[in-house]
C-alpha cells in the first residue's frame, strides 16, 4: 500500500506543485473564448476542471448564451436542450465570466484579445450557409434553411425572414438534419408546435400556413443520407402526415443492409422498412393523412424558375458512382425532370466567416486551419466546434471536440507555452467601456431567462423568446 | 504512518486518484474529512435544473444507502484504464452515480434519450442482466463514437441487487470528430 500511494499520487502531486510555482512566479493563466455556444461552454469547462488557477471569460455576440442550443435546436426538442443547466454551472462557477453583447471583430479586435488574454479560442460556429449557386437563387421564397431555423427559433437577425406560406408545395434541397427538421417544422399540427418554445410570429405564419406537401432532395441515394435515424423516425411517425417514399429507390437495398455499420444499417432499414414493409398499424394513420412528404434521391437542382415568387424547379438527375457504397458520389446524367413548388428551403451546409482579418482562413472548407485545435502559424490561438470542423456531427461530436480542445489548452498552459503575464478582462473592459458597449453578464442573462419564462407562462409555453436585442439588455440591466 | 493516517493524507494530498476509495473505507471518525471536503469543492447544486422526462436530476444517487442491503458495489473503468470502484445502492442511476464520484461521464440530455454523451461498455457477465434498450436508446447509440456489441447509454442503467459486482468502461477519448465513420490516422 506504501509503495502504491506514492505512485498513484506522484503524478497528480507533480502537476499541482508545477502549476502552483508557475502561477507564483508567472501569473494566472486568462483564457478567453469567443463564441458562447456548445463548443465554447464544453472547452471551458475542461480549462476550468484541468486548471484550478485558470480564469475563462466567454464573450458572445448576443445578450443571450448557448448559440445553438437556443437558436438551432427545434423547438419541439426541448430535451435536447438540456444541456444549457450544465452550461450554467458552468458559468456559475468564479472563474468564469459570461461578456454578452460583445461583437468580436467590431467592438474588440482579435489582436485586442491577444494582449490581454494567454490564450483565445475561436469556437463562433458557422454562421453563413452555402449557396446552390444555380439561376434563379435569388427569387422570393427560396429560402435558406438556416435563416428559416433562425426565423422559427427568434434569432434576432432572423426574425424579420419573408416566408410566404400561403403554397401547398415546398421543396427542401437537402438530406441533413436540418432538412428533417424544416420539414417537420412545416408539417407539424399547429396544435403541438404551440406547446413549444417556437417564437411567436413564425407560430402565427405557420398557423395559417397552406403547405400539404414537403419534397426533401438529395442529390445522392439512400444509402448516404446524412440525417440521423430520430429525426427520421419523427418524421415517419409525424401525426396526420404520410411518408412518400419510392420503392424504385430501395429495390436490391435489402440485400446490402446487413453489411452496413450499425448506425448506417438501423437507418437504411428504417427507410426500407417504411417504404416496403409498413406495418399495419403505419398503414391505417397513414390512410387518413391529410399531409405527406417525400424523400427523393439522385437529384440537383439546376435552375430555379420563377417571374418573382418562385414557381418550380429544374432537377437534374445523377447516377452513383465509387466502389465503397456508403461513400458513392452523385454524377449528373443529361437527364432532367421538372417540379413545381412554391417554397424552396436550401439546406445544405453552413460556412463559417471571417470575423477579423487576423484570423487565418480557409475560405474553400470555410473553416480556420488547425492542428489539434492549435491555429497554424499563431501561438496562443486556438479553434473548437463547427468554425474548426466545419458543420458536421450532434452535440456529442462537439463535446468530445471541444474536450479535446480544453486539455490541449490546459497541456501548453502547464507546458510552460503560453504566456502567463497577460492581464485579462480588465483591459478590455476598459476597450469596451471608452466605446460605450454595454455587456451582459451571466446574471444579466438569468434576468432575460426569467422575464422570457414569465412571458411563456402567459401563453402556455415553456418560454417565449425575446427578438430584439435593445429589448433583452433593458431587460438585462433591471434588477 | 497508520493505515486511517495515510488514507487522510492521501485524501488531502491525491483526492483525484483516491477519491472513491476513500469515500467507502473512511472510518467515521475521519467524516469530517469528507464534509471538509464537501463544503471546500462544493458539488453542483441542482435546483436549476427544469428539463422534462422522468428524471429525478440525480438528487437520490447522491444520498447514501441506508443499509448493507442496499448496497451494490459497482466499478468504472475510465478513460485512462483506471479502475474506480464505487458503492451505489439499488436504484441508482449510472450515470447521475458517476457524477457524484467525478467520473467524466457527461450527461448532456440529463438522461431523456437525446444524445450520446454518457456512452459505456457494459461487462459481458452483465449485458444480458440489463433490461433491453428501448428503440429511442438504440437510437442515441447510433451516435455513439466507437460502438460496440456492448455498448449501451449510462443513463439507462439502474443498479438493481442482481448488478452487483457491475463493471462499465467509459470509451476511448478520442481524436474522431467524423460522423462518417472516417478513423485519422494515430499520431
Amino acid at each position: 500500500m506504501l509503495f502504491i500511494l506514492p505512485r498513484l499520487c506522484r503524478q497528480h502531486l507533480r502537476s499541482y506543485v508545477q502549476s502552483h510555482i508557475r502561477q507564483l512566479t508567472t501569473g494566472q493563466p486568462n483564457v478567453c473564448i469567443v463564441g458562447a455556444g456548445p463548443a465554447g461552454f464544453y472547452t471551458a469547462q475542461q480549462i476550468l476542471k484541468g486548471n484550478p488557477n485558470a480564469v475563462v471569460d466567454i464573450y458572445e455576440k448576443l445578450p443571450v448564451p448557448f448559440g445553438l442550443v437556443r437558436y438551432g435546436v427545434a423547438p419541439d426538442h426541448p430535451e435536447v436542450k438540456n444541456v444549457i443547466n450544465t452550461f450554467t454551472q458552468t458559468a456559475s462557477k468564479d472563474r468564469c465570466t459570461f461578456i454578452g453583447n460583445v461583437t468580436i471583430g467590431k467592438d474588440i479586435s482579435i489582436a485586442d484579445l491577444q494582449k490581454a488574454y494567454s490564450a483565445v479560442v475561436l469556437s463562433y460556429g458557422a454562421d453563413n450557409d452555402r449557396l446552390l449557386g444555380v439561376p434563379g437563387e435569388n427569387l422570393k421564397n427560396v429560402i435558406s434553411a438556416r435563416s428559416f431555423v433562425g426565423w422559427y427559433n427568434g434569432l434576432p437577425q432572423d426574425i424579420d425572414l419573408q416566408v410566404n406560406l400561403d403554397v401547398e408545395k415546398a421543396v427542401i434541397i437537402g438530406h441533413g438534419n436540418v432538412a428533417l427538421d424544416v420539414a417537420r417544422i412545416l408539417l407539424m399540427p399547429i396544435d403541438l408546435l404551440k406547446k413549444t418554445d417556437i417564437s411567436q410570429h413564425s407560430l402565427d405564419a405557420l398557423s395559417k400556413s397552406r403547405i400539404k406537401e414537403v419534397i426533401v432532395i438529395g442529390r445522392r441515394g439512400p444509402l448516404q443520407v446524412a440525417f440521423t435515424i430520430k429525426e427520421l423516425r419523427e418524421m415517419i411517425r409525424l401525426p396526420d402526415c404520410k411518408p412518400v417514399l419510392s420503392q424504385a429507390d430501395f429495390i436490391g437495398v435489402d440485400k446490402l443492409i446487413q453489411d452496413l455499420p450499425r448506425p448506417r444499417r438501423r437507418l437504411t432499414e428504417l427507410m426500407y422498412k417504411t417504404c416496403m414493409e409498413p406495418t399495419d398499424k403505419d398503414v391505417k394513420l397513414w390512410k387518413t393523412a391529410q399531409k405527406s412528404w417525400s424523400l427523393s434521391f439522385c437529384m440537383s437542382p439546376l435552375e430555379i424558375f420563377g417571374d418573382k415568387d418562385v414557381t418550380g424547379l429544374k432537377l437534374g438527375i445523377n447516377k452513383l458512382q465509387g466502389e465503397d457504397l456508403v461513400k458513392q458520389s452523385a454524377i449528373l446524367t443529361d437527364q432532367t425532370v421538372d417540379m413545381s413548388c412554391g417554397l424552396v428551403l436550401r439546406s445544405i451546409g453552413y460556412k463559417s466567416i471571417v470575423i477579423d482579418p487576423d484570423i487565418p482562413f480557409d475560405t474553400k472548407s470555410g473553416t480556420i486551419p488547425n492542428k489539434d485545435s492549435r491555429v497554424e502559424g499563431k501561438p496562443g490561438m486556438y479553434c473548437t466546434g463547427w468554425v474548426s470542423t466545419g458543420p458536421v456531427g450532434v452535440i456529442l461530436t462537439t463535446m468530445n471536440q471541444a474536450f479535446e480542445t480544453g486539455k490541449t489548452v490546459v497541456k501548453d498552459i502547464n507546458d510552460g507555452i503560453l504566456d502567463l503575464t497577460k492581464p485579462g478582462k480588465s483591459d478590455i473592459f476598459n476597450i469596451l467601456n471608452s466605446k460605450g458597449v454595454q455587456t451582459v453578464s451571466f446574471k444579466d442573462w438569468e434576468n432575460i431567462d426569467q422575464f422570457e419564462v414569465k412571458q411563456g407562462e402567459d401563453v402556455g409555453k415553456p418560454r417565449e423568446k425575446m427578438v430584439d436585442i435593445s429589448q433583452m439588455v433593458s431587460v438585462a440591466k433591471k434588477s | 504512518m497508520s493505515a486511517p493516517m495515510l488514507q487522510f493524507f492521501s485524501k488531502r494530498f491525491c483526492s483525484k486518484c483516491f477519491k472513491i476509495a476513500q469515500s467507502q473505507r473512511v472510518p467515521s471518525i475521519f467524516k469530517f474529512a469528507e464534509q471538509t471536503k464537501m463544503t471546500t469543492t462544493p458539488k453542483i447544486s441542482r435546483h436549476f435544473h427544469v428539463s422534462a422526462g422522468p428524471l429525478r436530476h440525480g438528487d437520490y444517487e447522491y444520498k447514501d444507502p441506508k443499509s448493507e442491503d442496499e448496497v451494490v458495489n459497482i466499478t468504472y473503468i475510465d478513460r485512462n484504464g483506471v479502475k474506480k470502484p464505487v458503492k451505489g445502492k439499488v436504484g441508482d442511476n449510472l450515470m447521475y452515480l458517476a457524477h457524484r464520484y467525478d467520473i467524466e461521464l457527461e450527461g448532456a440530455c440529463e438522461a431523456s434519450l437525446a444524445c450520446s454523451t454518457c456512452h459505456v461498455y457494459v461487462h459481458n457477465n452483465y449485458f444480458d442482466k440489463l433490461q433491453e434498450p428501448e428503440e429511442e436508446e438504440e437510437d442515441m447509440l447510433d451516435m455513439a463514437v466507437f460502438l460496440k456489441e456492448n455498448s449501451r447509454l449510462g443513463c439507462q442503467i439502474i443498479l438493481s441487487k442482481e448488478l452487483e459486482g457491475l463493471e462499465v468502461t467509459l470509451p476511448q477519448a478520442t481524436r474522431n470528430f467524423y460522423v462518417d465513420g472516417h478513423v485519422p490516422q494515430p499520431h
